[in-house]
């Protein structure tokens, strides 16, 4: 099991946008009447999205109420799931995979150009405030391996220069581009493909 | 190798484009309500005939589980739930079917619910997995759009409405039941089987879960038949699989090829060989991080289906091939899966709480050569009290990797770790005296 902490300094109040409460009601809409609670996960999602990518204590208690549940079950929740941040993370929020599949293939020297570039520490802020970095378990892309995830994307087929240029990138609060870094295809074997060769040329 | 005319998912490096257009220029959507007008025992007994068996690691006959759904709809409604939690190390193959097609996915779960009789089908998928989602998101509003799906869907006169689920980091959640758990939002501990989901599952109604892989093949199997997808691989190892191949190979990469092919032509012709050459193969991983590993020797002859690698003590599991050469010391490699699977653990029960970690803290003194030599042995009682003393198969899963190092690479460790005991026992105590006067004594 893992250690989850919720972050010492809480905000007082916390509330649902208009466009947030839009679409927490078509979610909670998805699920059979009375199993309104289904759609904890959803919502603290959207929680968490619109507080700068952490969910503060006040919103667990916010969706308690929305969706008419004890406050303990929401925070059960909050605390099990690992890709609930409960304290505040940076704007680029990274996340590098270091189970045995990058592991082998060198997700080290990304673990280390994290300490060079952001900061010393896992879930630390770096200088300018805008990333944090961590570890975390397998992300489900291995034969893309080593590869990290920036919020929501990907950067697949890394070494160390390639992950220290993103994080350049990053850090000049530019946008980099996701997917893979050699100019594969996807998951296609590089520059060895024997399987589907019409689809390719067609 | 597998004529290109036999695979199943012709976009799988996305060549062609992932819409509903290019989807049907392959063959799918294209008679779906003839295939539905057939009728439930029909594609039950096809798909029986097929003797597909489940691609989410147990293996379980797909034909068999439908069956098990009750034949009447009483007063509580029936469900598919889809299971895309896709988190099993080594494995990445659920994530190419969402992103790339999505429409055999869809597809497929239309004629499951209709012969599992469900008119909801909930797809999980791991929070990771978030822009695979979002396409997967808008393949389904482009089905909703064509009539596809929804009301008389595809012309079939059957109702269907499918939603994302997404899940947030829970490696167990790719459990059957700890995934119900997780949709019906709650934490994701598994619960105790009987009752099965197929009889008390998702708010406790009738529900059939299915791996993504599973069920996107079903479509296929009924256009061309049971009979054509049994012909390839082997009995009861029927069909062609994704098999993802990672690690220390020349061009890792995922492939779909016949079920029964060879470990050697899977690495060296699709995966580009091992880094250093055959050679240097050091073990292999065959089915994601949860199967024991098996050492080089056994790789030249090992084939790639579920009974044999079984017959090898390991297992097929999701097809996530991790190829390890002899660079990489194969002690740590085992101490980081064990770390995985002390971070994921669901705490629900006490010998794979804290055993998980027991394991990975052994593993990691191993590696680095602090263990003294009993604990060697000691670490395998350790996994022996973990598989099968546990509500699921976490336990199995996080002890079978320890256990299959502990099988063939003892000596290995042994070497490495010699220290004498911290405390020697020069003579016999008997049990039931104040041990730890006479400890004091004997140290």
């Amino acid at each position: 099991m893992s250690l989850r902490r919720p972050a010492k300094n809480q905000p007082e109040i916390f509330e649902f946008s208009s466009s947030s409460m839009e679409e927490a009601n078509k979610i909670v809409s998805k699920y059979p009447k009375g199993k309104q609670q289904s759609a904890v996960m959803a919502l603290l999602y959207i929680a968490q999205k619109q507080n700068d990518n952490w969910i503060p204590l006040v919103a667990m208690k916010c969706i308690a109420k929305f969706l008419d549940m004890p406050y303990i079950k929401v925070y059960e929740v909050a605390t099990f799931y690992t890709m609930y941040n409960l304290s505040p993370v940076g704007k680029y929020f990274v996340q590098v995979c270091t189970t045995t599949p990058c592991m082998i293939r060198g997700a080290n020297k990304l673990v280390e150009a994290c300490k060079e570039k952001i900061s010393d520490k896992e879930n630390e802020l770096s200088n300018d405030k805008s990333c944090s970095w961590m570890e975390v378990e397998c992300l489900g892309a291995c034969v893309n391996a080593p590869m990290m995830q920036i919020n929501d994307d990907y950067y697949e087929d890394l070494d160390k220069e390639k992950t220290v240029e993103i994080f350049d990138k990053i850090l000049k609060g530019e946008d980099p581009k996701p997917g893979s870094y050699r100019g594969r295809l996807n998951t296609e074997p590089e520059n060895n493909r024997k399987t589907l060769m019409d689809e390719k040329n067609a | 190798m597998l004529k290109d005319q036999d695979r199943i998912f012709k976009n799988l490096y996305n060549d062609m484009g992932a819409d509903v257009k290019s989807a049907q220029t392959r063959g799918d959507w294209v008679n779906t309500s003839e295939l539905i007008a057939k009728g439930r025992d029909w594609i039950i007994n096809e798909v029986k005939d097929s003797q597909l068996r489940g691609r989410g690691g147990a293996g379980f006959p797909t034909g068999l589980k439908w069956s098990f759904a009750p034949k009447e709809v009483g007063s509580r409604p029936h469900y598919l739930v889809i299971n895309a939690d896709e988190s099993e190390p080594g494995t990445c193959k659920d994530r190419d079917i969402l992103r790339f097609e999505p429409h055999k996915l869809i597809e497929g779960c239309l004629i499951a619910s209709y012969a599992v009789q469900a008119h909801v089908c909930y797809i999980y998928i791991r929070g990771e997995y978030f822009i695979e989602g979002q396409k997967l998101q808008s393949a389904i509003d482009e089905a909703y759009e064509k009539n596809l799906i929804g009301k008389n869907a595809a012309g079939s006169g059957w109702d269907l409405d499918i939603y994302i689920h997404y899940g947030a980091g829970a490696y167990i959640c790719g459990e059957e039941t700890a995934l119900l758990e997780s949709i019906e939002g709650k934490k994701g501990q598994p619960r105790l089987k009987p009752p099965f989901p197929a009889l008390i599952g998702l708010y406790g109604c009738p529900t059939i879960i299915n791996n993504v892989e599973t069920i996107a093949v079903v479509p296929t199997i009924l256009r061309r038949g049971g009979k054509w997808f049994s012909s390839l691989g082997r009995e009861k190892n029927t069909g062609t699989k994704i098999f993802c191949i990672s690690g220390n190979v020349n061009n890792p990469c995922n492939v779909e090829e016949e079920m029964n092919i060879s470990l050697k032509e899977l690495i060296e012709v699709h995966a580009g060989g091992v880094v250093g050459g055959w050679e240097n193969l050091q073990a292999v991983i065959p089915g994601g991080s949860s199967m024991p590993l098996i050492p080089k020797e056994k790789c030249e002859t090992l084939t790639m289906d579920f009974d044999s690698l079984m017959a090898e003590k390991s297992g097929l599991g999701t097809a996530g091939v991790v190829v390890i050469n002899k660079d990489q010391d194969i002690i740590k490699c085992m101490a980081r899966i064990a770390r995985f699977y002390k971070h994921e653990s669901c705490g629900q029960c006490t010998p794979c709480r804290e055993g998980s970690g027991w394991m990975w803290r052994m593993l990691e003194r191993m590696a680095k050569g602090e263990a003294t030599k009993d604990e060697v042995d000691m670490l395998g009682d350790v996994t022996n009290q973990i598989a099968g003393h546990t509500i699921c198969a976490f336990g199995e899963g996080s002890s079978w990797p320890v256990q299959g190092l502990l099988r063939h690479f003892k000596k290995e460790i042994e070497e490495r770790n010699n220290l004498d005991p911290i405390v020697q026992k020069k003579n016999n105590i008997p049990y039931l005296v104040d041990q730890h006067l006479l400890d004091k004594k004997n140290a």
